[in-house]
């Protein structure tokens, strides 16, 4: 998946996400990486597709102030991470990363779903 | 006593004595006549290695003298009748020495036939084949397995029967008498109480010390594990009663008699009838229901009558997913009555668990119900008709307002009845309205999970959705059924198949003990066969993995079905939990060279599962990781099991 960093920024920035360090450069292709690294698709699928073990994170995330405030104090089944296991600049790359996931097709327009 | 003292003309122990002294005399005899044919110069041309012995010669070219026949017909053709007396159709085993006895009797006086042995490569795999089996077809088939190692083998597949109330009916060799039975193996191979490893989830068991006994045993074994709640049983099956000749004119095979079904009690059941007619949202559980395809007939019937929605646990085929009265657990929270069916788990139906670390680590519980609702909670069960202790699988105690102790499936029929005489007119109209409304809620259902399963369509690893609407659309045209785990691949099957009948799918393993998808899968197949259906198993990587030997057996006896592999290369229930108690401990997870967390992952090198499958005897494709791939491969796939023969199509799937 690629994105423009741009676009990212525009996320980041009407996200309102300043962090102590000042504003960050989101990359979606750090995010990639860190989403996998950091265990997410386990449960969301290497897509953000979501599944019976976690809910559909792709395409239209929630913003990324929204998404950060539930992984940092989460108390439901998503375990919550924290800043010192996953740092806020990774935080920021995995939004732009399921930012950067296109909209899937009208099922209408797939043969095999509609028997 | 488990041997008698009137001993055979030849008993085992001096049939194997006879070969000794023969081989002796033998060996003698041809050592002597060896001898004086060696030269000085054989001798030299010697090889550093010792020459045979006398005895090693004899062991080679030594022929013993004809073996007295056994006079009669041994205990184990006895056996034999008494097990062709209940039609039992197959016996899956992995050979043992402790039930040669009767192996020989099966195949030779039984002709292999009514049952024929269905040779397995280990013994779980020989319970959850039965296990499946019994699942398609209603009737318990036989285990025959070592009583020591082959049932310390055997016993986890055992517990998933238990749990999934199953019906198998496990028999163990052994050798009681110490005083006679051979030392070596065949004692490390005997104990004092074979069935002491399974007496905890078993529904019975003995140890029958005559033939007479046997039969009985036998007998009894078959009608407890036939009669609901269908389990388990074990029988003991002495090497001694094995080889004793049938000397007693006066033996005989009990008839066997079917048991009727626990019924729930009738005045409980109107009372149920009077609460469930002027509930406003009532729900119905269902989960290991439905036996027959009269369940899922009846539960269609108590629905629409009142337009209840069921929320289908899976344990079963329960409801047909294309009825609009076809519900979600979300009907829980606003429900002001449940009618439990042979569930499993009704605390869990009712409370939620949130593993979150809450309460010192234990997580957090809180009821699912909507406050104030006052909802009366009803259960037929006939699961309380089996009391053991130490296993947990009665599950955490929940209150209910009435208890029915009883098969349901038995029961409904009764409180339809019961239903029909309590309608007051003046509901009638309640409940054509709330027929719609679960109408177009489902039809809102159906659209939704289509759209969904657009997600990730074109991704790779291929998503699951993707792969059930691809193997869908090579299966839609066939008598087919599907086993798999309920709710594996995120319940896709269930979100876009058709499935409205009760043999399109089984439910689970039971105890979800790991390696029992890929043989009984094979089980299944294998009563599928005979009807004529087609089978697939949604297989997953991590249970393969346990006992792949049941791919050689479905070869080696021809059952044909289509195994698609959700190849997830993880034990992914593990792979979350550690990663939840790494987040939960502020710890980045260590993945060492592997996706998942170290020792949760199935990489380094991948498994080829295609290769597997082929050098075992089956039709293989795979790993696909190009969903564009799978339609054309499946659809060969298809065409080879519909030929008669197991084929595998291996896909790199996304973790759920």
């Amino acid at each position: 998946m690629r994105i423009g960093s741009a676009h990212v920024w525009l996320v980041a920035f009407a996200a309102g996400l300043v962090f102590a360090q000042g504003a960050v450069a989101a990359d979606a292709g750090n995010g990639q990486t860190a989403f996998m690294k950091y265990g997410c698709w386990q449960c969301h699928g290497t897509v953000g597709q979501g599944g019976v073990t976690g809910p559909k994170l792709a395409p239209d995330p929630i913003p990324l102030e929204a998404m950060s405030a539930f992984i940092r104090s989460s108390n439901r089944q998503m375990p919550p991470y924290r800043e010192q296991v996953l740092p806020n600049e990774d935080l920021a790359d995995i939004h732009a990363y399921l930012s950067s996931i296109p909209k899937p097709p009208d099922y209408k327009t797939i043969p095999i779903l509609n028997n | 006593m488990a041997r008698k003292e009137s001993r055979p003309e030849v008993s085992r122990r001096k049939f194997l004595a006879g070969v000794a002294v023969a081989g002796a005399a033998a060996s003698a005899t041809t050592a002597k006549a060896a001898t004086p044919g060696t030269t000085a110069a054989d001798v030299k041309r010697l090889p550093s290695a010792l020459p045979p012995t006398a005895h090693q010669i004899a062991a080679e070219t030594g022929v013993p003298k004809d073996m007295p026949h056994l006079a009669g017909k041994p205990g184990s053709d006895f056996m034999v009748d008494v097990i062709k007396s209940l039609k039992i159709e197959y016996v899956y085993s992995n050979p043992a020495s402790s039930f040669r006895g009767l192996h020989e009797s099966l195949i030779n006086y039984g002709k292999n036939s009514m049952p024929e042995f269905i040779t397995c490569t280990h013994e779980e795999n020989s319970v959850a084949m039965a296990h499946g089996y019994a699942k398609v077809t209603g009737r318990p088939q036989m285990v025959l397995c070592h009583g020591t190692v082959g049932l310390q083998h055997a016993t986890m597949a055992i517990y998933n029967a238990w749990c999934d109330r199953a019906p198998v009916v496990v028999v163990g060799g052994n050798d009681l008498d110490a005083a006679k039975r051979p030392p070596g193996v065949p004692t490390f191979h005997s104990a004092q109480d074979i069935n002491a490893i399974v007496r905890d989830f078993t529904k019975w068991d003995d140890t029958p010390v005559s033939l007479q006994h046997f039969a009985q045993s036998f007998v009894r074994a078959y009608k407890y594990a036939s009669t609901p709640p269908y389990e388990p049983v074990a029988i003991s099956l002495d090497a001694g009663i094995q080889d004793a000749p049938v000397d007693d004119p006066t033996l005989y095979i009990p008839r066997y008699t079917p048991s009727a079904p626990p019924h729930a009690d009738l005045n409980a059941l109107r009372e149920t009838a009077k609460l469930l007619v002027n509930a406003e949202h009532p729900v119905i559980v269902a989960d290991k229901m439905a036996r027959t395809a009269d369940g899922m007939k009846y539960l269609i019937e108590l629905a629409e009558l009142l337009q209840v929605p069921v929320v289908d646990n899976h344990g079963r085929m329960n409801f047909p997913n294309t009825h609009h009265l076809d519900g979600n657990a979300q009907l829980i929270r606003d429900a002001d009555l449940i009618l439990g069916l042979e569930v499993s788990d009704f605390w869990n139906t009712v409370n939620a668990y949130i593993d979150n670390g809450d309460e010192h680590g234990h997580g957090n519980r809180q009821s699912r119900l909507r406050p104030g609702n006052n909802t009366k909670l009803i259960t037929i069960s006939s699961v309380e008709l089996l009391t053991k202790s130490n296993y947990q699988d009665f599950q955490r105690y929940q209150p209910v307002d009435i208890a029915m102790v009883g098969d349901a499936q038995a029961s409904l029929p009764a409180l339809i009845e019961a239903v029909r005489s309590a309608i007051p007119n003046d509901r009638k109209a309640a409940y054509e309205k709330r027929g719609e409304a679960y109408k177009k809620a489902h039809q809102q259902a159906r659209e939704r999970n289509k759209q969904a399963a657009t997600l990730a369509w074109d991704a790779s690893p291929i998503s699951t959705a993707r792969i059930c609407a691809e193997v869908w659309a090579q299966i839609k045209g066939l008598d087919w059924s599907l086993n798999t785990m309920p709710g594996g691949m995120s319940g896709w099957p269930r979100r876009l198949w058709t499935m409205d009948k009760h043999y399109h799918h089984f439910g689970g393993s039971g105890g979800s003990g790991l390696g029992y998808d890929l043989p009984a899968s094979v089980g299944v197949a294998h009563a599928n066969k005979a009807l004529g259906r087609f089978t697939v198993s949604l297989q997953r990587d991590g249970d393969f993995m346990y006992s792949p030997g049941a791919v050689w057996t479905a070869a080696h006896h021809q059952i044909p079905m289509l195994t698609v592999m959700h190849n997830n290369r993880g034990y992914h229930q593990e792979v979350m939990h550690v990663q939840r108690l790494s987040n939960r401990r502020n710890r980045v997870a260590s993945l060492g060279n592997t996706s998942g967390p170290i020792g949760t992952s199935i990489e380094a090198p991948d498994v080829d599962y295609a290769g597997m499958a082929k050098s075992m005897g089956w039709w293989s494709a795979g790993p696909i990781k190009d969903p564009k791939e799978l339609a054309s491969t499946l659809k060969r796939a298809v065409e080879v099991v519909k030929s008669g023969q197991p084929a595998l199509v291996d896909t790199w799937t996304q973790p759920r």
